[in-house]
C-alpha cells in the first residue's frame, strides 16, 4: 500500500487554450479514501487517468509512494481500476473468475490460491467459490468482479463513476458496500464521481475540482462547515447552500431589516460594500418579529414528513432572489403567503463579492 | 404503452413500430424474437426479424443508448468496420405505466459470427490465432482514428470469414471514447493490456466448457495480441531513416503497407544532414488497398482478403490469356463477367445463404487446387465447382444470419437464476 501524490501536475490537451489539469497538487494518504467530484469538464477524470497512465503528463509529477510513476506505462504501475470490466465468465468458477488474471501474470498456483481465498473471506464468497456465477446473486457477481481487483494486490485502486449504471437502488446498496470493503482492506482509493452526496457519504477526504483547478480539499464536514468559495459552498450540500448578494452594515451584514452579526476582521478583509452571504437551508427559521428578518413570499413547501423545504423568493436590493429554507414538516406556512425569515447567527458565511473566497472564520457550533 | 416512445433514427423504418417496445425485452414473445440467445450478455440483448433483416436490440440507459448510437455513427464514418446503429428508442413504458429501460438497435452484420460461433465442435488454436490477428489489426485502426475501446474482448466483437482469415468488426462501443488529438501511449498500452486479460478470460472460459482443443493455451494465444498488435503499429506509423542514396526504400515502405492492406494518405518526408539523410512517416493511412481496387475494378465490395484473393485471380487470367497489353479495367470487366459470375450463379438458390459469394469463389479457388494436386493435374473450374457445392458447400450450415449473443459473459445487475452446475471437485484446482 502507498500513498499517492500530485505534485503540480498538468494536462494540456494538445489545441487546447486551458489546461484540462491545472497544476494538481494533492496528497492522498496511505489507506485513504478520497473522491475527486466536481461538475462536467471539471478535470477530475483527467486528474484519475493521469494517476492511472492513460493520460500523458505534460507538466509536474505523480508519485505512488515514493515512486514517480509519472512516465510508468499503465501496467506497471501497480494499480487497479476497479469495475474497469465486470464481465464474468459462465463456465468458470467464481474462483476462477477471481484467480485466472493472476495466472496470465505467471503467479504461482499455491499462491493464486492463498490470495482468492482471502479475497473470498472478505467478500463473504468463500461458501461459494466453487459455484458458477450463474448461480450468485446481483451483489454476490458484483462482489466477485470486486474480488478480481483485490487478488491483484494494488497499490492502489482507482474508481471513475463506478455507480453511474446502476439504477437508484443498487447504486445506494453499493455505494455502501464498496466504502466498507475499502475500509477492511485498506487499500488506497481514489474515486471520481459527479455526485456531491456520493462524495459526501463514502470519502475520508473530498477534493473539489472546477475548470481544472483544485478548489478545496478536506474531509466532508470540513468542505460542509467551511467551504472555502463560493464554488465549493453552492456546491456541497442538498438542497444547495443559499448564495445572497448582500450589503454590509455596522456590525454585520443587512439581511432583510436585520443585520446579522458579523466579526470586525470578517468585514474588515474587504473594501466593496456588499459581500455575499452563503446560508444553509437548516440555518433559516421563521420569525413571528414584524420588524426582523427578511420578507420571503413563499412558492412551494416540499414535505418530508418530520421536515420540509420552504421555496421561495425575496427582494433584496431591487433584486429577485430565490431562497430555500427547512421547515417543521408539520406547521409551515404555505405557498403564497409571506413570512419573515431569519439567520442562526453563528452560522452564517461571508464571501468576498468579487473574488469569491471565504472572508469568516469556521461557523462554531 | 404511454404515449411518448421516442424514436431516433437515421433511416426511420417504420417497421421498428411493430416490435413490442410496451415489453420488457425478457418477456418478449417467441414470434418478435429472431433466435433464443442462449447466454446472458452485459445487458440483455436480443435479435428481431424487421423488414427483411435482423436486428439486434439492447436495453441500457437512455444516455448510453444515445452515447453509442452516436459513438457507432462517428466510427462508420470514419470508415472503421463496426455494427450498423439503426435506432435508439426511448420513453419506453407498459401498459400500467411502468418505465422500461431504453434501447440501442442496431442492424444485424450478414455472414458476421460471434467467435463462439466459429467453430462446431472445439476452438483450435489456428483458428483462435487467426481470430486474435483479426482484433489486433482492429485494434490498431481503432486506435489510428483516437478511439480508446476500454473494453476490447472476442466477445464485443463480430468476425466475417475472410479468404482464409478473418475480418473482425467492433459490436460495442459502450466504454469506448474518441480523443480527437489522438491516443497517449498509456492509453494504448492500458487497451493492450485489457485485450490481453480478456482473451485469455474468454479462452480459458471456453477450455472450462470443454470448447477448446487441448493444445490450445490461453495465455499464449492472448500475448499474441501484443505481438501482432505492435508489429502492426510499427509498420504503420513508425519513422525510418535512411541514406537519400536509397530513395527505393520509399517505394518499399509504401508496398509494405499494401500488403498489409494499407494504403499511404500522407506521407511526411524530411532531409536532414544537409540533405544527406531522409526520414519518413506514414501521417495518414488507409486500410483496404485491395478491397478499394477490386471495387474500381469490378464494383465488388468484399473483405480485404478476400479483394486479394480475387485480384490474384484476375492476374492469373490476364496472364494465361495473354492480356497484359490491354487496358486493366476492360479486362477485369471481362473476368468479373466470364469467371466470377458464372460462379456466383451457378450456386443454387438455396445454398446462398451459406457463405459470402467472394468467400466462396475463395473457398472455390481453394478446393480446385486441392484436387488438381491429388490428380497431379490441372482440374477445370467448371469441374471444381460441381465438385465443391455438392461436396463442401451443401454441407456447410447457413451462416448468413447465425445469431447468438455478443458474449455469453454475466453481467452484475441481472437476477439470478438457479444452479445448474455441479460444485467441482477442489477449487483450488481451478485458480
Amino acid at each position: 500500500m502507498a500513498s499517492v501524490t500530485f505534485d503540480n501536475a498538468t494536462r494540456m490537451y494538445p489545441g487546447g487554450t486551458r489546461a484540462a489539469v491545472d497544476k494538481l497538487n494533492l496528497e492522498v494518504a496511505d489507506g485513504e479514501f478520497l473522491v475527486l467530484v466536481g461538475p462536467s469538464g471539471c478535470g477530475k477524470s483527467t486528474s484519475l487517468r493521469m494517476l492511472a497512465g492513460l493520460e500523458e503528463v505534460n507538466d509536474g509529477r505523480i508519485l505512488i509512494g515514493d515512486r514517480d510513476v509519472t512516465d510508468i506505462p499503465p501496467k506497471d504501475r501497480d494499480i487497479a481500476m476497479v469495475f474497469q470490466n465486470y464481465a464474468l465468465y459462465p463456465h468458470m468458477t467464481v474462483a476462477e473468475n477471481m484467480g485466472f488474471a493472476l495466472k496470465i501474470a505467471g503467479v504461482s498456483k499455491d499462491e493464486r490460491a492463498a490470495r482468492v481465498l482471502e479475497a473470498a473471506k472478505l467478500l463473504d464468497l468463500e461458501d461459494y467459490l466453487t459455484r458458477k456465477p450463474k448461480a450468485l446473486s446481483g451483489g454476490q457477481r458484483q462482489r466477485v468482479a470486486m474480488g478480481r481487483a483485490i487478488v491483484r494486490q494494488p497499490q492502489v485502486f482507482l474508481m471513475d463513476e463506478p455507480l453511474s449504471n446502476l439504477d437508484a437502488k443498487l447504486r445506494v446498496q453499493t455505494r455502501t458496500q464498496i466504502a466498507s470493503l475499502q475500509r477492511r482492506l485498506g487499500v488506497t482509493t481514489v474515486y471520481v464521481t459527479h455526485d456531491q452526496t456520493e462524495a459526501l457519504t463514502m470519502g475520508d477526504r473530498i477534493a473539489v475540482l472546477k475548470d481544472g483547478l483544485l478548489q478545496q480539499v478536506g474531509t466532508p464536514r470540513d468542505l460542509y462547515e467551511r467551504p472555502e468559495n463560493v464554488f465549493v459552498a453552492g456546491f456541497i450540500g442538498s438542497p444547495a447552500m443559499n448564495l445572497l448578494q448582500v450589503g454590509l452594515a455596522d456590525g454585520g451584514v443587512q439581511f432583510g431589516q436585520s443585520v446579522v452579526p458579523v466579526e470586525r476582521e470578517t468585514i474588515a478583509q474587504t473594501t466593496a460594500s456588499t459581500a455575499t452571504i452563503g446560508v444553509r437551508p437548516e440555518d433559516i427559521r421563521v420569525t413571528e418579529d414584524p420588524n426582523a428578518g427578511l420578507a420571503v413570499t413563499v412558492d412551494l413547501v416540499e414535505e418530508l414528513g418530520a421536515d420540509g423545504y420552504l421555496y421561495g423568493h425575496a427582494d433584496i436590493n431591487g433584486v429577485r432572489t430565490d431562497l430555500v429554507a427547512r421547515v417543521d414538516g408539520r406547521i409551515h406556512p404555505y405557498a403564497g403567503e409571506t413570512v419573515r425569515l431569519e439567520v442562526l447567527p453563528n452560522h452564517l458565511h461571508v464571501f468576498d463579492v468579487e473574488s469569491g473566497l471565504r472572508l469568516s472564520k469556521p461557523v462554531t457550533l | 404503452m404511454s404515449g411518448s416512445l421516442n424514436i431516433t433514427s437515421a433511416t426511420a423504418d417504420p417497421a421498428l413500430l411493430d416490435l413490442p417496445w410496451e415489453l420488457p425485452l425478457a418477456d418478449w414473445p417467441s414470434e418478435s424474437i429472431a433466435s433464443l440467445p442462449k447466454g446472458i450478455s452485459r445487458h440483455l440483448v436480443r435479435f428481431a426479424n424487421l423488414s427483411g433483416y435482423v436486428v439486434a436490440v439492447k436495453e441500457t440507459t437512455a444516455e448510453m443508448a444515445r452515447g453509442e448510437y452516436d459513438m457507432l455513427r462517428t466510427l462508420q464514418r470514419l470508415d472503421i468496420p463496426c455494427v450498423d446503429p439503426l435506432a435508439v428508442i426511448t420513453g419506453r413504458g407498459t401498459e400500467n405505466g411502468d418505465e422500461l429501460p431504453s434501447v440501442l438497435v442496431t442492424r444485424h452484420l450478414r455472414f458476421s459470427l460471434p467467435y463462439r460461433a466459429l467453430f462446431s465442435q472445439q476452438l483450435r488454436p489456428d483458428t483462435a490465432t487467426r481470430l486474435v490477428d483479426a482484433l489486433a489489426v482492429l485494434l490498431v485502426r481503432l486506435h489510428i482514428v483516437g478511439f480508446f475501446w476500454g473494453d476490447v474482448s472476442l466477445s464485443n466483437t463480430l468476425f466475417r470469414r475472410d479468404a482464409g482469415a478473418f475480418a473482425a468488426y467492433l459490436v460495442d462501443a459502450e466504454t469506448g471514447k474518441l480523443y480527437p488529438g489522438g491516443l497517449s501511449r498509456g492509453q494504448r498500452e492500458n487497451d493492450l493490456e485489457i485485450a490481453r486479460v480478456n482473451i485469455a478470460g474468454e479462452l480459458m472460459d471456453l477450455a472450462a466448457g470443454g470448447r477448446a482443443d487441448e493444445d490450445l493455451d490461453p495465455v499464449e494465444l492472448s500475448n499474441g495480441i501484443v505481438a501482432a498488435y505492435r508489429q502492426l503499429w510499427t509498420e504503420l506509423t513508425g519513422s525510418e531513416s535512411f541514406s537519400s542514396h536509397e530513395r527505393w526504400r520509399i517505394r518499399s515502405r509504401v508496398e509494405r503497407l499494401n500488403d498489409l492492406g494499407f494504403d499511404i494518405e500522407e506521407l511526411a518526408i524530411k532531409t536532414a544532414e544537409g540533405g544527406t539523410t531522409v526520414r519518413i512517416q506514414p501521417k495518414v493511412v488507409d486500410a483496404g488497398h485491395h478491397q478499394r481496387r477490386l471495387l474500381r475494378l469490378t464494383g465488388l465490395d468484399t473483405g480485404e482478403n478476400q479483394a486479394r484473393r480475387l485480384l490474384n485471380d484476375l492476374d492469373s487470367y490476364i496472364a494465361a490469356n495473354g492480356k497484359q497489353d490491354m487496358d486493366e479495367e476492360v479486362v477485369a470487366h471481362e473476368w468479373l463477367i466470364r469467371v466470377f459470375e458464372p460462379v456466383v450463379k451457378a450456386i443454387p438458390r438455396e445454398l446462398k445463404g451459406k457463405l459470402e459469394p467472394a468467400e466462396v469463389f475463395h473457398q472455390l479457388l481453394e478446393h480446385r487446387y486441392r484436387l488438381s494436386e491429388a490428380r497431379d493435374a490441372d482440374v477445370p473450374l467448371a469441374e471444381a465447382l460441381s465438385s465443391y457445392i455438392n461436396d463442401v458447400l451443401r454441407h456447410r450450415r447457413d451462416e448468413a444470419t447465425v445469431i447468438a449473443p455478443p458474449t455469453e459473459a454475466l453481467d452484475l445487475p441481472l437476477d439470478a437464476v438457479d444452479d445448474d452446475g455441479e460444485p467441482t471437485a477442489d477449487w483450488r484446482d481451478l485458480v
